[in-house]
């Protein structure tokens, strides 16, 4: 019996697998993308660009799951039909088949053909924005963290991007230190940021809901905390948030965080760290980030930490421990209540 | 008297350090010899380069894990990769040329014996440096590729670094540098840079020494009517090979140099604002970067085109299609490089360019695989564990092609570069591909080599762990980077839905140790056995298989006279030869 069917069969199920596996995931996407932390899935896309993107890694799945699969299953056909049985004569010695040679060069090559035209097609697609709809935003790549101005707007923020639903947001990507890569999988593949290169790129979200952005080339110790949120809310919504950015620090109310306040504009914080209203100057060249609404905001330097009072305690004591190899120095001569006081100020700068 | 007695002596103890155990391997110029030095000591960095990786994985096990600083794992990732490609495939397969090539081809030597032990002292020298990283702690620790600006310094800073030690007046210095002359910046004023550029240089001139010798042993010294069109295909593809290298490497040669001239002597070549451009770096780079990978990959080819056909007993399929497609390839690998770079911004024009040249590569690759598939096809198959490893190699180079093409798709890479999609890519090119193939080589011709069959039995089990562990290791990068995971982040957070899927491909790393666990068991066996093994163990086709197991040092009593491209198979089969039915 030369052929065995059943083997065959479970075989052949087999090779299906990284076809139900990419159909698992793409049921497993669905996530809640109005919490903050969720799986930054470019199978869940939420803009126009990551759409096409996806819709790309479909086609592209569905042509090399075919291909997997003709190629293996002659593959294993011939394993299990060809297999040395004892007594079985010599086989054929075939040295080639020129015909067939030509055959399985053209049709790769015709399929190969395919796949390119889809690809430079959609490639060109989105490289502009459709919409006239616009915001500008500068993404600036620190070591290790974001900066995001908003020029037109005068607002300075770090960690987290606000932007309008169903606008296109133009990313002016400026670094002045070594390589970034400013990447939101929902919302649209990535960009280098690259010093003495001004690269630009866009992206709009389509619902509103909180999207991870990271930081994709390896620029040093804490890559892997270079994280950012985009957080994509209604045109109001992000006309409200303008304008509480645009506003100077809030004046404490509670008596820690007056006593912080005081403390914060006599301390070497103000050597790196911008509060407008409180600091003088601009701000530009400071190697912090701007603390004018710290209080708003979810994360600490980069993701590495949640914004909650014990965190930035941590963190303003020895950032070495939190986000070794970061800028910010240990203030381990700090009082306890010095740093309480700090905490409670930055909280309240909302 | 007394005066000749002492120069007798000391002729004596010459003679006996040339012919004493570690004087004969030390003074050796034998291509075999040279070529078991190679195989040895590029096996020792597979070893090395696995226990990094092993590091790696299990740091990654579970999320927010704190096994090493990220300063100890941005050196283990840069060295695992380092070590994997400088220091393990590209010598392994000089090693495997050295002993085959001359025998294949029916030549008694390599064409410059003494440059052969050069290449291989080199080698060695080159591994040592980059090895002495560690003791100083001062790994390269920029990913194997070393981008500028991360890797840039002044003068200044360096000597400024050199006075203050201290890990904090470091940062405190790198940080002041980075405010004050953002353009000029000192984002490694440690050694670790030096060491990789001081270490890939010395290898860069042992891996030219073999690539010349090769080409002109290849060309000059076929045994007669051996032409190049009745070449074995590893010989083919070490010659292919070899030609890529002695056109990539200048390239990384001067990448490399300039990098050195920005950081010691002051120049700007990668230094934005100097008129400088990192963008340089990346183009230099990748220029040798990518013909690099088909460095690694083409000997792979080779040896899977030599053991597919002997255990199915038929000639390889479309002998001129596998090897021509394989220059094809090489020639194209010339035209790709941006390939890696479609993120930094190039014009649109230049993306569809290089994504047209890769998508043009990917077509005499697929002709390989299907001439593979043919070749295999009606054939009388013996599953030794050397066609097990074959056979794994074409599904799993499948598999690491498909992907590859995937990642031509330009706004399909934009998403996925960077990401563990391409973590994944490569290693089930270089791992289920190259790896694979070399063990597929190891168990093939370790009877050839050492007079020693390796156990049938072990070698199975080591391929049964090894399908299931890179299987588990490496498909789940695929999703973990479709689920947003960058590459080199030496941790993650645990609520992102990337935990379990780490843990699994950490399991998969270890099934993969476990397979070389299997394999040293396997050798510490067989090379405590006695040289038993005949000349001809797999009924195979070549001419190495036309001389004793190992051979002789002058390899062939009379050289042979060669008729087609099967002359062993010939010599077996009077009466239906090659000869008489090639095409």
């Amino acid at each position: 019996m030369p052929f065995k069917p059943n083997t065959f069969k479970r075989w052949r199920l087999a090779s299906l697998l990284p076809l139900m596996i990419a159909l698992a995931l793409a049921g497993c996407g669905q996530t809640d993308i109005n919490q903050v932390d969720h799986t930054p899935n470019i199978l869940d896309p939420r803009g126009p660009s990551a759409y096409a993107e996806s819709n790309l890694f479909w086609f592209i799945l569905i042509v090399s799951t075919v291909v997997f699969v003709a190629v293996i299953s002659v593959l294993l056909y011939s394993i299990v039909r060809f297999r040395a049985r004892p007594g079985a004569p010599e086989p054929r010695q075939l040295h080639g088949n020129t015909k067939l040679e030509i055959g399985w060069t053209i049709v790769p090559s015709l399929v190969l053909l395919a796949v390119l035209v889809m690809t430079i097609t959609t490639m060109f697609q989105i490289q502009q924005p459709a919409s006239a709809n616009t915001i500008t935003v500068n993404a600036i790549g620190h070591q290790w963290w974001w900066e995001f101005q908003y020029p037109d707007e005068r607002v300075v923020t770090a960690d987290e991007m606000w932007v309008p639903t169903g606008t296109v947001v133009h990313i002016n990507l400026v670094s002045n230190n070594v390589i970034h890569s400013f990447w939101v999988p929902q919302l649209t593949g990535k960009t280098d940021v690259i010093p003495g290169h001004d690269n630009t790129m866009w992206l709009q979200a389509d619902s509103t809901g909180w999207f991870r952005g990271e930081c994709a080339e390896f620029c040093g110790t804490q890559h892997a905390h270079m994280d950012f949120l985009v957080h994509a809310v209604s045109p109001s919504d992000y006309q409200a948030w303008v304008q509480q950015q645009q506003a100077t620090a809030a004046q404490p109310t509670d008596a820690l965080a007056q006593a912080g306040a005081k403390y914060f504009a006599a301390s070497p914080c103000i050597g790196c760290h911008m509060i407008n209203g409180v600091t003088k100057g601009s701000g530009a060249g400071l190697i912090g980030p701007n603390l004018t609404h710290f209080g708003s905001r979810q994360w600490i330097a980069g993701g590495v930490v949640n914004n909650t009072p014990e965190n930035l305690a941590a963190w303003i004591k020895d950032a070495q421990v939190v986000k070794p190899g970061s800028d910010m120095p240990a203030f381990t001569n700090l009082s306890q209540s010095q740093i309480d006081e700090l905490v409670a100020y930055l909280e309240s700068l909302k | 008297m007394a005066v000749g007695s002492v120069a007798t002596r000391g002729r004596a103890a010459r003679r006996s350090w040339t012919q004493s155990a570690i004087g004969s391997w030390v003074t050796t110029t034998d291509h075999k010899k040279i070529g078991i030095m190679y195989i040895y000591t590029a096996f020792f960095f597979f070893l090395f380069g696995g226990v990094l990786a092993l590091i790696i994985r299990t740091q990654l096990a579970a999320a927010n894990n704190n096994l090493v600083s990220p300063e100890a794992y941005d050196q283990i990732f840069t060295m695992h990769a380092t070590i994997m490609i400088f220091l393990f495939m590209m010598p392994i397969w000089t090693g495997f040329g050295n002993y085959l090539v001359p025998l294949m081809i029916g030549a008694r030597d390599m064409a410059f014996p003494r440059i052969n032990a050069l290449g291989y002292w080199l080698f060695l020298i080159g591994g040592i440096v980059l090895s002495l990283s560690f003791v100083f702690n001062s790994a390269p620790n920029a990913g194997w590729f070393s981008y500028a600006p991360l890797t840039e310094a002044t003068p200044t800073c360096l000597v400024q670094n050199v006075a203050s030690q201290s890990v904090q007046a470091q940062a405190a210095l790198a940080a002041s540098t980075a405010a004050q002359a953002p353009a000029q910046g000192c984002f490694s004023p440690g050694a670790n840079p030096d060491f990789w550029i001081v270490g890939i240089n010395i290898l860069g001139i042992a891996s030219l020494t073999g690539a010349i010798n090769f080409i002109v042993t290849i060309l000059r010294m076929r045994a007669p009517g051996l032409t190049i069109n009745r070449m074995p295909l590893f010989s083919w593809m070490m010659m292919v090979t070899s030609f890529l290298l002695v056109f990539a490497l200048p390239s990384l040669t001067v990448a490399s140099f300039l990098l050195l001239f920005d950081r010691h002597l002051g120049t700007h070549f990668y230094q934005a604002g100097f008129g400088g451009d990192p963008l340089l770096w990346q183009h230099l780079f990748w220029s040798f970067g990518h013909p690099e990978v088909y460095i690694l990959i083409l000997p792979a080819f080779g040896i899977i085109s030599e053991v597919l056909p002997v255990f199915s007993g038929k000639p390889i399929f479309g002998y001129t299609f596998v090897a021509w497609s394989g220059v094809t390839i090489g020639f194209l690998s010339f035209t790709v490089w941006a390939h890696h770079m479609f993120a930094v911004g190039l014009p649109p024009l230049a993306q569809a360019f290089f994504a047209s040249s890769t998508t043009l590569i990917a077509i005499p690759t697929a002709v390989k695989i299907f001439n593979w598939v043919a070749t295999v096809y009606g054939g009388r198959i013996r599953f030794t564990a050397a066609m097990l490893f074959g056979l794994g190699f074409v599904g799993m180079f499948l598999i690491g092609g498909l992907n590859g093409a995937a990642l031509a798709v330009v706004p399909f890479d934009y998403q996925v570069t960077d990401t563990y999609f391409v973590v994944s890519h490569i290693h089930y090119v270089l791992f289920g591909g190259s790896v694979m193939a070399l063990f597929a080589g190891i168990f093939y011709w370790f009877p050839k080599m050492s007079g020693r069959m390796l156990n049938e039995g072990l070698g199975q089990i080591q391929f049964w762990l090894w399908m299931v562990g890179l299987n588990a290791a490496f498909f789940p990068m695929h999703i973990l980077g479709i689920l947003g995971m960058p590459r080199r982040q030496f941790t993650y957070p645990p609520n992102l839905g990337w935990d379990g899927l780490n843990f699994l491909s950490t399991i998969g790393a270890y099934f993969i140790g476990l397979g070389v666990l299997v394999f040293l068991v396997n050798w510490i066996i067989t090379i405590s056995k006695k040289p038993t093994a005949p000349s001809d163990p797999w009924d195979a086709f070549t001419l190495e298989w036309a001389t004793t197991s190992p051979p002789p040092v002058h390899n062939f009593d009379t050289i042979p006279v060669v008729r087609s491209r099967r002359p062993v198979y010939d010599l077996k089969h009077p009466d239906n030869p090659d000869w008489k039915n090639e095409h």
